[in-house]
C-alpha cells in the first residue's frame, strides 16, 4: 500500500523532474543532430566535459550562468570536431562518436587530476537554489513538484519549446529537417548541407554541454569521476521513445525520471526484502519496454548516419 | 519578347566547352550548347550519354573539369546550386530531390527564405503554390505528407519548385519515364504554356517520339559528346535514331516458331499483397514461347512476377514447373529450377548497387559448386564469369569491381540479362524488361529475349508498352484488378480490343470479384 501512497507526494514528481532536467538538455541536443542526419554517440562524453567546465568555471570564482555558458560552448566545441569528422569527411558516426566521447571524458578527468592533484574529498561549490514561482507553487503536488525547481528546469522546459518552435516553424529548422531526410533535396535548392549539418551539431552538443553542466551546478555541488552514469546513453534511446520529436521526447525523459524517483522510495520501503541492484534495474527495464512498444512505428530521419558527398551517385 | 535579328531569338543559355571526366571515363567531352528564350531545346541520347552530368554541370552539382557557363551573357560561378538558382535555372531532377517526410509546402519553400530570418509566411507561400499551380494546371495539395504522392503528382511538385523561384530556364531530365501517356501528354501542355509565358526550356529524353513532340530544336550526344543539332522539322525518327546510336538499328521481330511442352502451368493462384491481387490466375506457358501480359501498371503484374519468381506465396493455387507442382515455393528453389529473373525496378530488386559488378553476377549462384569451393567464393572464376558477362552483353564500366551504382540504366539491364541468361533457364520472368532504357538497349533486351525463345525457353513478358508486346509475343493476354484474360494468338488481338480490355472490359466487375 506505501508502495502506491508514494505515487500521491509531491516529492516523489519534483525528485522526478529533477532527474528528468539533464536528460531533457541531452535529449534535445542529440535529437537536433539526429534531425540534421547525424548520430553523435558522443553525448555521454559531451555531457561529462559540460558538467566539468560548467564547474570548474563557478569553482574559479565565475558566476553559475556563466558556466552554464561556458558548459554549452565547451558541448558546441566538442561538436565541431565530431561534424568536422563526420560531415565534410564523411567518417563512420558510430566509431567517431564513441571517440568522442572516450576523448571527452579522459579530458575531463586528466584536467581535473591536473588542477586538483591531491584532494581528499571533491571541492564543492555554491549551487542553484530553487526558485520558486509565486502563487502557483502552492498548488497542492503538482505545483510543488513543477514549480520549487531550480532555474536550469525551467531553462530545461523552455528549450523545449524552443526547439520545438525552431525545427518547426523557422526556415532554418526547415533546412536542419531536410537534410536529415533527403541531402539532394536540400542541395537542389541551393542549401549547403555541410553547413547546415554542422551548425546543427554544434547546437545539439551546446544542449548536451548544459545538461552535463545541471549535474554539478544544480544536482550537486561537486564534480567526481563517473558522476555521468551512463545519462548520455540513456538521451540517445529517449530521442528514438520520442519518435524524434522534442514533445514526445520531454515526455519520455519525465517517465524515465519518475522511474528512477519511484524506484530510489521503492529501494528505502522495501530494501530490506529485495536487493538493491533490482531497484536500480527498474527505471532502466521499464524504459526498455516502453522503448520497444513507441519506438516500433517511429519514422526515424531517413538519411540518419548517411555521408553526403558533393557530387557522387 | 526581346529579338536581335529578325526572327533569331536572343541567346538566354550558353555553355561553351563542358569537359568532365570520373576517373578514366569521359563523360562530357567539350560540348557547347546554345538556349534561346521561349524555346524547348530537346537533349537526345542514349543511356550513359552523358545528359545528366551536363545538367548536373549547369546546376552546380558537378563541377566541370574545363568549360564555361553564361546566362544571359553573365558567367555562372561553378559548383553552386544557389548561384544556378538565383540565375534563375529551375532543374527536375531525373530522380526526385523531395524529402518523403516533408510536405509539399515545406520542400518548395526550402531555401526561399533566409535561413537568419527567423519566422516563415507559410500562409503566403501557400497561397502563392495555389495559385502557380491554377494558373498552370499543376493541382497539388500544398500540404500533403510528399511520401503520400503518385509519382505524376510529385513531378508536378518539382516544377513548382521552379516556378515558386520564378525561373527563366527550365531543365526537365527525362520528365516522362515515370508518367502514363496521358500524364505525359499533359506535361507536354503544361510546357507549351511555360514557353508562351517566355520561359526557356531543356527537356531530356531517350524517347524520340517525344523529342518531336515536344521540343523545336533538339541536339544529340553520342558517348559524351554533341553529335548533331537539327531543328525538328524535316528531321525523322529513324535519322534521329541513327545520330543517337551511331548507327541504324533493326526492329527485332518474332519469326514463326513451334512451340513444345508446357514449362510454367499456373492454376487458380490467388493472392494478396499490399493493394495488389491476385483473383484467380489460370495459365500456362509452353517451351520456346513468349506469353505477352498487357495492362496498365498496378493491376497485380508485380505481384504474378513475385508469385511465379517465388517472392510472394500464393493464398490458393498451385504452380507447376515443367509438370511437377511445387509445394515449398522459394526464390532459390525457383532460381534453382532454372527461373530466370528480370525485375520490374532494377535498382531495388535486380542488383546491390553498393557491391562490385563481380559480386552481382554472381548473387544468384554464388552457392554452386562453379564458384564455392569448401565454403570458400572463388573469386577468380567469379571475377572471370563477369568478365565474360561484360564482354558478351558490351556492358560499359571500368573493371569488374566498379560498383554497380557508377552504370548508367541500359548497362544494369545488360548485367541483368547476362547474369540470367548465363545458366541457360527454362523459364525467363521479363518484367516491364525495358522501362527508361533507350532505342538501343531495348533492341539489345529483344534481341536476348527472341534468342532464349529460340533456345526453348518460354517467357512471360510483362509490359506496359504495346508495340513491345505486340511484336515479341506468341500470345497476349490482359490484367486488369488481378484477373487474367485468356491469352489470344497475336494474330487475333488487336490493338483496340487490348486497350479496351486494359480498361475493364469483358472482366468481371469489381462488386462480383469481391463477392468471390
Ligand atoms: N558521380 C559519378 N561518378 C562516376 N561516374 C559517373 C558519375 N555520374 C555519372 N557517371 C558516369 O558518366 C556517364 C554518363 O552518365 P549520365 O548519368 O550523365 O548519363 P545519361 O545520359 O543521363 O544516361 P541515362 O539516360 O541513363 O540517364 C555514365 O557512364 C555514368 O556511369
Ligand atoms: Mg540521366
Amino acid at each position: 500500500m506505501e508502495a502506491i501512497e508514494i505515487l500521491f507526494t509531491a516529492s516523489l514528481w519534483a525528485a522526478a523532474i529533477r532527474i528528468a532536467s539533464p536528460l531533457i538538455f541531452g535529449t534535445l541536443g542529440e535529437l537536433i543532430c539526429e534531425r540534421a542526419g547525424v548520430l553523435n554517440l558522443g553525448i555521454e562524453g559531451i555531457m561529462t566535459a559540460g558538467a566539468f567546465a560548467g564547474w570548474l568555471t563557478v569553482f574559479l570564482g565565475g558566476d553559475l550562468w556563466l558556466g552554464v555558458a561556458v558548459a554549452a560552448i565547451v558541448g558546441a566545441l566538442f561538436g565541431l570536431l565530431h561534424g568536422f569528422l563526420v560531415v565534410p569527411l564523411g567518417l563512420s558516426q558510430h566509431v567517431t562518436g564513441i571517440g568522442i566521447t572516450l576523448l571527452a571524458t579522459s579530458l575531463s578527468y586528466y584536467f581535473y587530476r591536473l588542477i586538483f592533484p591531491s584532494v581528499t574529498s571533491p571541492p564543492k561549490i555554491e549551487p542553484f537554489q530553487p526558485w520558486s514561482i509565486p502563487f502557483v507553487s502552492d498548488i497542492p503536488v503538482i505545483g510543488e513538484a513543477l514549480f520549487r525547481q531550480t532555474p536550469l528546469t525551467y531553462l530545461a522546459f523552455a528549450a523545449v519549446l524552443f526547439v520545438a518552435w525552431l525545427l518547426n516553424k523557422t526556415p532554418i529548422g526547415l533546412a536542419i529537417r531536410t537534410v536529415g531526410e533527403n541531402p539532394s533535396a536540400a542541395e537542389a535548392q541551393g542549401v549547403d548541407v555541410t553547413l547546415v549539418r554542422m551548425g546543427a551539431v554544434m547546437l545539439g552538443s551546446a544542449l548536451m554541454g548544459i545538461g552535463g553542466s545541471f549535474i554539478t551546478l544544480s544536482a550537486f555541488n561537486s564534480f567526481f569521476f563517473e558522476m555521468m552514469n551512463g545519462r548520455g546513453w540513456i538521451c540517445v534511446a529517449l530521442v528514438v521513445f520520442g519518435s524524434w520529436r522534442p514533445g514526445k521526447a520531454l515526455a519520455g525523459a519525465l517517465l524515465f525520471g519518475a522511474f528512477d524517483a519511484y524506484q530510489l522510495r521503492l529501494q528505502q520501503l522495501a530494501g530490506a526484502y529485495v536487493p538493491y541492484q533490482v531497484f536500480l534495474m527498474l527505471p532502466f527495464i521499464l524504459s526498455i519496454i516502453a522503448l520497444i512498444i513507441m519506438s516500433r512505428r517511429a519514422a526515424y530521419p531517413r538519411a540518419l548516419m548517411v555521408p553526403y558527398r558533393k557530387g557522387e551517385r | 519578347m526581346s529579338r536581335t535579328t529578325a526572327g533569331e531569338r536572343e541567346t538566354v543559355l550558353r555553355l561553351s566547352g563542358i569537359t568532365k571526366r570520373f576517373g578514366a571515363l569521359l563523360a562530357n567531352d567539350g560540348i557547347s550548347l546554345s538556349l534561346r528564350r521561349g524555346e524547348i531545346l530537346g537533349l537526345l541520347g542514349e543511356n550513359g550519354a552523358g545528359k545528366t552530368t551536363l545538367m548536373n554541370i549547369l546546376f552546380g552539382h558537378y563541377v566541370a573539369d574545363a568549360g564555361k557557363i553564361e546566362v544571359e551573357g553573365k558567367v555562372l560561378p561553378p559548383g553552386l546550386p544557389a548561384a544556378a538558382l538565383a540565375a534563375g535555372i529551375g532543374m527536375v531532377h531525373q530522380h526526385f530531390t523531395l524529402a518523403e517526410n516533408l510536405t509539399v509546402l515545406d520542400n518548395i519553400v526550402l531555401g526561399t527564405e533566409s535561413l537568419w530570418w527567423f519566422s516563415s509566411n507559410s500562409q503566403k507561400a501557400r497561397a502563392r503554390i495555389q495559385q502557380l499551380a491554377r494558373e498552370f494546371g499543376l493541382e497539388v495539395n500544398p500540404d500533403a505528407i510528399v511520401a503520400s504522392l503518385s509519382v505524376g503528382e510529385r513531378q508536378r511538385v518539382e516544377i513548382l519548385k521552379a516556378l515558386y523561384r520564378e525561373a527563366r530556364i527550365l531543365v526537365l531530365d527525362e520528365p516522362t519515364a515515370v508518367l502514363t501517356p496521358q500524364e505525359s501528354t499533359a506535361l507536354f501542355e503544361t510546357l507549351k504554356r511555360f514557353v508562351a509565358k517566355g520561359l526557356s526550356i531543356i527537356f531530356i529524353s531517350h524517347k524520340l517520339g517525344e523529342i518531336l513532340a515536344a521540343c523545336s530544336r533538339v541536339s544529340v550526344l553520342r558517348g559524351g559528346s554533341l553529335v548533331a543539332e537539327r531543328g525538328v522539322e524535316g528531321v525523322t525518327r529513324s535519322e534521329l535514331a541513327e545520330l543517337m546510336i551511331g548507327r541504324s538499328i533493326p526492329q527485332a521481330k518474332a519469326g514463326v516458331q513451334k512451340a513444345g511442352d508446357v514449362v510454367l502451368g499456373l492454376h487458380g493462384i490467388h493472392a494478396r499483397h499490399n493493394s495488389q491481387l491476385l483473383d484467380g490466375i489460370t495459365l500456362d506457358i509452353r517451351a520456346g514461347e513468349i506469353l505477352g501480359i498487357a495492362g496498365v501498371s498496378g493491376n497485380g503484374q508485380s505481384l504474378l512476377a513475385d508469385v511465379v519468381s517465388g517472392v510472394a506465396l500464393p493464398i490458393a493455387g498451385t504452380l507447376a514447373l515443367k509438370g511437377a507442382i511445387i509445394s515449398r515455393i522459394s526464390p532459390r528453389l525457383m532460381v534453382n529450377l532454372g527461373v530466370a529473373r528480370i525485375p520490374e525496378d532494377r535498382h531495388a530488386e535486380g542488383l546491390i548497387s553498393d557491391m562490385s559488378i563481380t559480386e552481382n553476377v554472381i548473387s544468384e549462384s554464388y552457392r554452386s559448386a562453379e564458384f564455392a569451393q569448401q565454403g570458400f567464393i572463388n573469386w577468380k572464376k567469379a571475377r572471370g564469369f563477369a568478365l565474360k558477362i561484360i564482354s558478351a552483353y558490351e556492358v560499359k564500366c571500368p573493371s569488374p569491381e566498379a560498383r554497380v551504382r557508377l552504370l548508367s540504366g541500359g548497362n544494369m539491364q545488360k548485367l541483368i540479362l547476362g547474369r540470367v541468361m548465363a545458366n541457360d533457364p527454362c523459364l525467363v520472368l521479363a518484367n516491364q524488361p525495358t522501362r527508361g532504357l533507350d532505342v538501343g538497349a531495348v533492341n539489345y533486351v529483344h534481341e536476348q529475349l527472341l534468342a532464349a525463345r529460340k533456345r526453348g525457353a518460354a517467357i512471360l513478358l510483362i509490359s506496359e508498352d504495346l508495340d513491345e508486346l505486340y511484336s515479341l509475343s506468341d500470345r497476349v493476354a490482359v490484367m486488369f484488378r488481378g484477373q487474367l484474360s485468356n491469352a489470344a494468338p497475336r494474330e487475333s488481338a488487336s490493338i483496340k480490343d487490348l486497350g479496351l480490355m486494359m480498361a475493364g472490359h469483358g472482366f468481371k466487375t469489381e462488386g462480383q470479384s469481391h463477392a468471390a
